[in-house]
């Protein structure tokens, strides 16, 4: 796929534009993404040019939502980097398991599968019913998706290998009902999950956790802004509760570095000890 | 050749590549002295082998080498491998972003991506390397570069285990070296600026 050649003024305007009608504000992402997240909505939508996209953009509200869906990358899978969630299994959840009630903010949880393999974990550890799990997302298309809980049954595959690596001991099948081409998961896994839009560059913190879960979401952001999203879960999360990153993501260098704790040098787990 | 003139300088050298080509880097990077150049390797692999390649690649070069991490500035006569699994993106101030977004070409990291992006920031100041290789993850990124006056190499596709890429590449590009592994690095010390 050419991309198209998008100069970095036009990126600036644009981003603008959706600070000033919509309220967005995309300036702290990484440059370098966006930027070609931006060419390729050009073509994927077959704007015969920069211009064309910014006019849409514009003029027309309802397309605001499909830009977003696109600008975000939505990427995911359930039991993605399975030895994280054996971590979560065998040294954070027997934690979590002596509280009387358990709050877990999901954020940037995209499609879902993210929150169905903690409430599967949960619900392996017999704590499911005491525990409640809050999932946000920018992106409302995103979560639109991860409301239904259907996912193609052709990724069951995959995602069956990843929860096996996990240490799932159980038949990841009965997780599920399979039509068509179709898998439906369980009901009972989504009663304790709450499903809604936040976005970290401008929302605050809703509640207090033990566990905040956001992974591969600051990859995209700068600097700044990541540090910014930091001290939002600092605020939002309990002493000694956990923030869980993704492989690639830190906490180390962050202005709240200093109140946290790696659990092990492998997984990007941290305990907040003060 | 003829662009590759006395005051041409480099900054960063990139090496795109997929099956059969650790040898090839091997060769390319041993005989490699640390200079004002960082190198950067995007390689087509399963996922979960980053500490192997670290592992190979480190001790054998004077470079250090390292996986490079996100938000990290770049710095010189450093090797710097793409981790499995993320797209490698080069920003404007010379740091490195990651991004899980969709494989291109079937890959992640994907060659193309790396390269298109160090064209923008680089321009005339990089140098790309297309090793061996058995999909067409990189073209697109070598024609980048070279739009941009970057030099550009292209394995000898005689030389290559999987001459695809190669050879696919020399049907669009016309690089300023087509090369011999054991050329490589020569050519790279060749580009360090001489101590003033
Ligand atoms: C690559 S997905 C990660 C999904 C999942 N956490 C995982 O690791 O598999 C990144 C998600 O972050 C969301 N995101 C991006 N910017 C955001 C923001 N400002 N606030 C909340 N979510 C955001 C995107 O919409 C996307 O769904």
């Amino acid at each position: 796929m050419q991309q198209q050649n998008i100069r970095d003024e036009e990126v600036e305007l644009l981003l603008n534009d959706l600070i000033e009608i919509y309220g967005y504000d995309f300036t702290g992402y990484s440059g370098a993404s966006i930027k070609r997240r931006i060419s390729r909505l050009v073509l994927l939508d077959k704007f015969p040019s920069f211009a064309e996209l910014r006019y849409r953009l514009i003029s027309d509200k309802n397309y605001l939502a499909r830009f977003i869906e696109e600008i975000t990358v939505n990427v995911t899978e359930m039991f993605r980097d399975p030895s994280f969630y054996r971590t979560l299994r065998e040294d954070v959840l027997p934690v979590l398991a002596t509280h009387p009630f358990i709050r877990i903010w999901h954020a940037g949880c995209s499609t879902g599968e993210e929150v169905i393999s903690m409430a599967i974990l949960l619900q392996e550890a017999n704590i499911l019913h005491k525990s409640r799990l809050y999932a946000t997302d920018i992106n409302p298309l995103a979560l639109q998706k991860a409301r239904t809980g259907i996912y193609p049954l052709s990724l069951m595959k995959q995602f069956s290998e990843n929860y096996i690596q996990s240490g799932g001991k159980k038949t990841f099948s009965d997780y599920y009902t399979a039509k068509y081409s179709l898998a439906k998961f369980d009901d009972s896994l989504k009663e304790n999950i709450t499903l809604s839009t936040h976005n970290l560059v401008s929302d605050w913190s809703f509640n207090e956790f033990q566990l905040i879960v956001c992974r591969n979401v600051l990859i995209y952001f700068n600097k700044e802004l990541q540090d910014k999203a930091l001290n939002l879960f600092d605020h939002s999360l309990e002493r000694f509760g956990y923030l869980a990153l993704g492989s690639k993501e830190q906490v180390k260098f962050s202005s709240i570095g200093h109140k946290y704790i790696q659990l092990n040098n492998k997984e990007r787990i941290w305990k907040k000890i003060t | 050749m003829e662009e590759n003139n006395m005051t041409a300088h480099y900054d960063l050298v990139l090496i795109g590549g997929s099956a059969g080509s650790i040898q090839i880097i091997l060769k390319a990077l041993q005989p490699l002295l640390p200079g004002n150049f960082a190198v950067v390797i995007v390689l087509h692999r399963k996922p979960s082998s980053d500490s192997t390649l670290i592992d190979i690649f480190g001790g054998k070069t004077a470079l250090r080498v390292k996986e490079a991490d996100e938000k990290e500035r770049i710095q010189p006569a450093t090797v710097y491998i793409a981790p499995a699994d993320y797209h490698l993106l080069i920003e404007k101030d010379g740091s490195f972003s990651l991004d899980d977004s969709e494989k291109v070409n079937f890959s992640r990291p994907s060659i193309d991506i790396t390269f298109e992006s160090a064209a923008e920031v680089y321009g005339s100041a990089a140098v790309a390397i297309l090793l061996s290789g058995a999909s067409i993850d990189g073209i697109e990124g070598l024609q980048k570069i070279k739009t941009r006056g970057g030099l550009c190499i292209v394995q000898d596709p005689d030389t290559a285990e999987v001459d695809f890429l190669p050879r696919q590449a020399l049907l669009s590009i016309r690089p300023d070296h087509i090369a011999r592994p054991d050329e490589i690095g020569r050519i790279l010390n060749g580009l360090n600026r001489k101590p003033a």
